[in-house]
């Protein structure tokens, strides 16, 4: 994964609030084996119709290249744990996603493949709402977000998830090299803990 | 001491770190069982393999068909040639198992169903376990005292290739329900109700437990419903106390300890219990006397409103108006005498054998109605021959009613089993959001009872006028 540390985009706002990941990503295009190539599948109830013809929402009129920023209503990510819409997105052309709230897993998920969940208070987020195609920077390194005429507005993130963003490194490597204490509590746990997945 | 009383999330999360959270790095935490499916896992063994890596402890692991899975025999029979995306899923899942010494229910198992189904019932899920699947249902678990949570496909190839995750610890929150719930009355209804009054995103960050009367009084089926749901409130986790009632449900099943190890289990599941005086981060209260069957009549699970309720008169909240208009229903309408072309009485919520007998005692000896059809999809092949043992299967198909093989079916809609576009359902699922049944789908969420009612009057009615 390459590192992040500045995202400088225009917004592309959708401002309905609970969008789930089955709006994200429809669950029959979960037949996949790859995750690549399911950005053409993004919203495809909202940008399409059953006919296959392009509909004339506003996904389909902005060219992704310019708009990497998503901004969602509240609660923006939630139902399913489908990897899938953060793949989706990605691959549509979007690098981050700015809400109130970002459902867990959907946040989770996101963390683990470059793409931003970022969470603002209320007021920043009215603004955003009210003004698409605003130009902003998210500044990762700084947990800032610039809006125009110099506002800036501080957000979280969790500080792991976000070292590995900054270095470009994923967290397999870290959990692999946990190995020595995995054994330990393995030998410690015994029995207790491993009983009843298999029989006997 | 009050300070040192611990929740029972609080005592399973401990009992599992194998590094703690520090302010760098968050805890690395031990999974006992790692469910998995066709679905969410392809990209991970992907990642296994590339990287050379072995799934760490295949014992630990266990597979299951369910989301892409036919539930008609004559797609169970094309499934080996079928060319369909769908067949390569499910084809490439049992090859992934097999390469990587997982054991797999597949499609030639008599043990496979809906993985939050089968893990219960093949006595996989036990007090006090970690348990983790990549899909959100997987909250189910926690009606047996287990922190159960889930994850995506990242997360299931770390937790294939180290068994652990790396997690924060969540908040906690009491969820309280007493009092008697009144006949009629279902643990569906129950959670519905619960997730009106919190909304979608009121679990959001929270591990939910749920405690009180209504709770204990509840079977093993009718928790895990509930369970189900957490996820609909946002919440990360939702758990019950183990009790004698959990105990007798997992009491000789396949996988659940015997003899001596039975009994030094459930000594040990008994201390689970959370302590008098834990603090939660929140609690909610729940008067269960004042519960009656619910019914969704929007877009998500939220928007929910008691069976002989209105719905909510139209205050210009666009998400209202959206939802209405997509469910080409009336704001301020009663739900009542809503029109209903399908009903599909199934999913890892509601397709356990009880809500299979709670609807078969509204179908029996009545018709579906004119126009109406009728899937009942049992939620394992096991439970699919407990109830035709029953003659629940009679009872479905002398209505009038498709009884089909156990799977995820018209929940998700992967299967070719979908709602049609503008068509009304009456499910006993768990998601309402648009499309979910199929692209155009309505979906109005509801128990086993308010669906079996749906189905042999034509709209929706409340299912205690046909059980006097």
């Amino acid at each position: 994964m390459d590192p992040i540390k500045r995202i400088h985009s225009r917004t592309l706002v959708l401002p309905a609030s609970d969008i789930d990941t089955d709006q994200i990503i429809p669950a029959r295009f979960l037949t996949t084996t790859e995750r690549s190539g399911l950005g053409r599948h993004a919203f495809a109830d909202w940008r399409y119709e059953a006919d296959g013809t392009a509909t004339s929402h506003v996904l389909n009129e902005l060219d992704p290249g310019d708009y990497q920023i998503l901004v969602g209503g509240h609660n923006f990510g939630c139902g399913s744990s489908r990897e899938h819409a953060p793949w989706a997105l990605l691959d549509y052309g979007f690098r981050a996603v700015i809400s109130t709230a970002i459902a867990d897993i959907f946040t989770g998920n996101s963390l683990k493949n470059g793409l931003l969940p970022v969470v603002v208070d209320q007021s920043t987020h009215r603004w955003l709402l009210d003004h698409p195609g605003a130009e902003i920077d998210i500044d990762l390194e700084d947990c800032a977000l610039r809006l125009p005429g110099d506002r800036e507005v501080a957000f979280e993130m969790e500080p792991f998830a976000r070292y590995c963003l900054l270095q470009g490194i994923d967290q397999l490597g870290f959990l692999l090299a946990q190995n020595d204490a995995i054994s330990a509590f393995e030998r410690q746990a015994g029995s207790v803990l491993s009983s009843g997945s298999n029989p006997d | 001491m009050a300070n040192q009383a611990k929740s029972m999330f609080d005592k399973i999360w401990e009992r599992h770190i194998v590094s703690p959270e520090t302010a760098d790095t968050p805890a690395v935490l031990y999974i006992d069982l790692h469910l998995t499916h066709e679905v969410t896992t392809p990209q991970a063994f992907s990642v296994l393999r590339e990287r050379g890596l072995a799934v760490r402890r295949p014992d630990l692991t266990l597979g299951t068909v369910d989301h892409s899975s036919p539930t008609t025999t004559a797609g169970l029979r094309g499934i080996a040639t079928a060319e369909t995306p769908q067949a390569r899923q499910i084809l490439e899942f049992e090859r992934n198992c097999r390469d990587f010494g997982i054991e797999c229910l597949g499609l030639d198992s008599e043990y496979r169903g809906i993985v939050h189904v089968v893990g219960p019932e093949q006595g996989a899920t036990q007090p006090g376990k970690t348990i983790v699947c990549g899909d959100s249902h997987t909250s189910t678990h926690g009606a047996f005292g287990a922190l159960a949570f889930g994850i995506g496909t990242t997360e299931v190839g770390h937790v294939l290739a180290t068994q652990c995750l790396l997690q924060r610890k969540p908040r906690s929150m009491a969820v309280n329900v007493d009092g008697t719930l009144p006949p009629g009355v279902s643990a569906k209804d129950l959670v519905l109700a619960l997730i009106g009054k919190i909304g979608v995103d009121g679990g959001s960050g929270h591990v939910i437990e749920y405690r009180g009367s209504a709770i204990r009084a509840l079977s093993m089926d009718e928790r895990m419903t509930v369970c189900n749901m957490s996820i609909e409130a946002g919440a990360r986790a939702g758990m019950i106390a183990p009790d004698e009632t959990t105990f007798a449900y997992l009491r000789g099943r396949p996988r659940a300890p015997a003899g001596a190890e039975w009994d030094a289990a459930v000594a040990r599941w008994r201390k689970l219990a959370t302590d008098e005086g834990a603090a939660f981060d929140r609690e909610v209260e729940l008067d269960a006397t004042r519960l009656a069957p619910m019914v969704t009549y929007g877009t998500n699970p939220g928007m929910v409103i008691p069976v002989d309720g209105r719905i909510p008169a139209s205050s210009g909240d666009p998400a209202l108006q959206k939802a209405l208009e997509y469910m080409g229903l009336e704001a301020g309408a009663a739900i009542a005498g809503s029109p209903v072309d399908i009903v599909f009485i199934g999913s890892c919520t509601n397709s356990r054998i009880e809500d299979l007998r709670a609807a078969a005692a509204i179908l029996r000896d009545r018709k579906v109605a004119a126009g109406v059809r009728l899937l009942v999809v049992p939620g394992s092949q096991a439970i699919k021959r407990d109830a035709e043992a029953e003659g629940i299967d009679q009872v479905v198909r002398a209505a009038g009613g498709e009884w089909r093989e156990s799977g995820c079916s018209m929940c998700i809609a992967m299967n070719g089993d979908s709602v049609g576009p503008g068509k009304y359902s009456v499910s006993t699922s768990n998601r309402n959001f648009e499309g979910r049944q199929g692209a155009g789908a309505r979906t109005l969420l509801a128990g086993p009872a308010t669906a079996a009612a749906a189905a042999v009057t034509g709209q929706v009615i409340d299912p205690r006028e046909l059980l006097v």
